[in-house]
């Protein structure tokens, strides 16, 4: 299972770099998202995936899930999303003010 | 009970933030209330400094999880000395805005935003967890995005695209890198990530993901190769917001370069460390022609962050008591320089009606406080005797020679002089010259500039002339940092 997520986390990296690398404003930021998903996918795999065990600490309990993951894997969703939702808003602005929404055309001069 | 010390840095700006979002249309109230929390704030880093200094250092464990299964906030020496300086940056900061900014950039919730970076910088100092630290990295990160879109111009937009994708990128690398560290050791309290790599003698992963992090924080501090997106979203914003942004960010991605190999990857030196040291020269070499490839005046300054933060990492890379002591020295002043000349630059920029060097000339004339402020500022950058430049870059030279790495050294002096060289243009063209009579100064404007640049001018010659005072605090968190077992044990309580 953990093999299987990996390799999903892998391919999500790639598809998220391909569309990072593009022109086009909206391809860059489903980019950053797709890159985001696999880093969570990454964090929840590393844990160990296990199913039915009870995520505590306890002298009688041998087998455990490990809770932490799950936790990281929460702040990290929320920071990102709210992160993508500006992205947007700045991405939408960014192409209205400027007429284009090709990066190759959002280079900037010299002397602004 | 005092253990809470070590949250107030960043709880005090956290609740002024959204304070004063609350009467953030009443300009005349959110300044000064913005002043004065400010400086209180500043007050209370000081006197936690001052009681670390004399008890040691102040751990908080939160929720009273204890050490190695919850949040640790870890007031030590270094990441006090570091708010500290962030404070007094602020302070400089906050009186200088309500002279640049216009009206309606203020209202739209600039203090808000200065205060979540100001907790944000403060949190990543202290935290002693690194998944945590990755939080308050993203705290400063939003703040500085809302920031350095302030204003909403049409050069801002385009240029903070670039600046939230690249951060964005490299956060996610962050989380990424945290997750395979976490896979290895099984934990992500920074004390005990060190303790475990010690046991396991730093095995090859455990190196790949000290690198991993190093281009994390390499992309966050601006180094070579990774500083191509610093210089121009740094001049986008108002010169204020700038002086935040050259003075801050950087500097914290440098800090977690010096914390994470100082204590948690330093068992594969000849690999790491002996690549950094080529790694800062190349960033000094780069950043110091930067500066000097431009005419724009603000361009220049902000290039004058990247050789800075080279200086730095050379004193990581040596490895050696000097090294990381002159390390700290320079980092605390450049936090202070960098504010003082983005300050200078934006005062400048703003009297002259123009960033293009080509365009002023015989600035002296009409303003000559200022013109003799920007002198100071550019000798203390260069670090020429008495100033605080000259004192962080002797230790970090001293520090080299230790580790006998005369050439890194000599390109360290000779980018010193490139530096002083491109400062002085600034001076010489702008300030020297022809009195220029058709220019009708505005003096009231430029006093009002005065007094926040002279207030972090007086501390880089204070940390200068008073060095003997300071010297052997700094020294103190040298040897500190050489002896990661202090940390790792006032952590773990073994």
């Amino acid at each position: 299972m953990e093999i299987i997520m990996s390799i999903l986390a892998g391919v999500l990296f790639t598809t998220g770099v391909y569309n990072l690398l593009q022109k086009q404003m909206l391809r860059i930021i489903i980019g950053t998202a797709l890159i985001s998903h696999g880093a969570h996918l990454f964090i929840l795999t590393m844990g160990e995936l296990k199913a039915g065990a009870p995520p505590i600490l306890e002298d009688a309990i041998e087998n455990y899930a490990d809770p932490l993951p799950q936790a990281l894997i929460l702040t990290s969703i929320v920071i990102s999303f709210g992160v993508t939702s500006l992205l947007l808003v700045l991405a939408y602005r960014a192409s209205k003010e400027n007429g284009t929404d090709n990066m190759e055309k959002l280079r900037g001069s010299e002397n602004d | 009970m005092i253990s809470n010390l070590a949250a107030l840095p960043i709880i005090i700006p956290l609740i002024a933030g959204v304070l004063a979002a609350l009467f953030h249309k009443k300009l005349k109230v959110v300044r000064v209330f913005a002043q004065v929390l400010t400086v209180i704030n500043t007050g209370v880093v000081a006197y936690i400094l001052f009681y670390v200094h004399q008890n040691g250092t102040v751990i908080l464990e939160s929720g009273d999880w204890a050490a190695p299964f919850g949040i640790v906030l870890v007031a030590d020496m270094l990441s006090l000395s570091l708010a500290l300086t962030t404070n007094i940056v602020a302070i400089a900061c906050v009186f200088y805005a309500p002279k640049s900014l216009s009206q309606k950039q203020e209202e739209f919730y600039f203090y808000t935003f200065y205060f979540l970076l100001i907790a944000g910088v403060s949190g990543a100092f202290i935290t002693g967890d690194l998944f945590n630290l990755f939080v308050f990295f993203e705290v400063l990160l939003m703040a500085s995005y809302g920031l350095i879109v302030l204003g909403g111009e049409k050069v801002q937009l385009r240029e903070s695209l670039k600046y939230v994708l690249i951060n964005l990128f490299s956060s996610m690398l962050f989380v990424t890198t945290i997750a395979f560290l976490y896979s290895v050791v099984g934990t992500v309290n920074m004390a005990q990530i060190a303790e475990r790599v010690g046991e396991v003698e730093q095995t090859g992963v455990l190196t790949t993901i000290g690198i991993l992090l190093f281009f994390v924080f390499g992309t966050k501090a601006a180094l070579f190769p990774l500083y191509y997106w610093l210089p121009k979203p740094y001049i986008a914003p108002n010169p204020v917001i700038s002086a935040l942004f050259g003075a801050l960010l950087t500097k914290v991605g440098i800090y977690s370069l010096l914390r994470v190999f100082s204590l948690i990857f330093i068992h594969e030196r000849n690999l790491t460390h002996e690549f950094f040291i080529w790694i800062a020269a190349l960033t000094l070499v780069f950043g110091a022609i930067g500066a000097l490839s431009t005419n724009n005046i603000k361009l220049v300054v902000a290039y004058n962050i990247i050789p800075a933060v080279g200086f730095m990492l050379l004193g990581i890379g040596v490895y050696n008591s000097t090294g990381f002591a002159g390390s700290v020295y320079y980092l605390i002043n450049d936090m202070i320089i960098k504010a003082a000349l983005f300050l200078l630059v934006g005062a400048i920029a703003y009297l002259a009606g123009t960033s293009d060097l080509r365009k002023m000339r015989g600035l002296i004339h009409h303003y000559p406080l200022l013109g003799w402020m920007f002198f100071i500022a550019a000798f203390v950058l260069a670090g020429i005797p008495p100033f605080s430049g000259f004192i962080g870059k002797l230790l970090l030279l001293q520090g080299a020679m230790e580790a006998d790495q005369i050439v890194v050294a000599i390109i360290a002096l000779a980018s010193s002089l490139l530096i002083l060289l491109s400062v002085m243009r600034i001076f010489i063209r702008g300030f020297w010259g022809e009195k220029d009579e058709s220019f009708t100064p505005n003096k009231k404007a430029a006093r009002g500039f005065v007094f926040p640049i002279a207030f972090l001018l007086f501390f880089s010659v204070l940390l200068g002339v008073g060095a003997e005072w300071f010297y052997p605090t700094i020294e103190g968190i040298g040897d500190y940092l050489m002896n990661p077992q202090n940390y790792i044990e006032s952590i773990l309580k073994e």
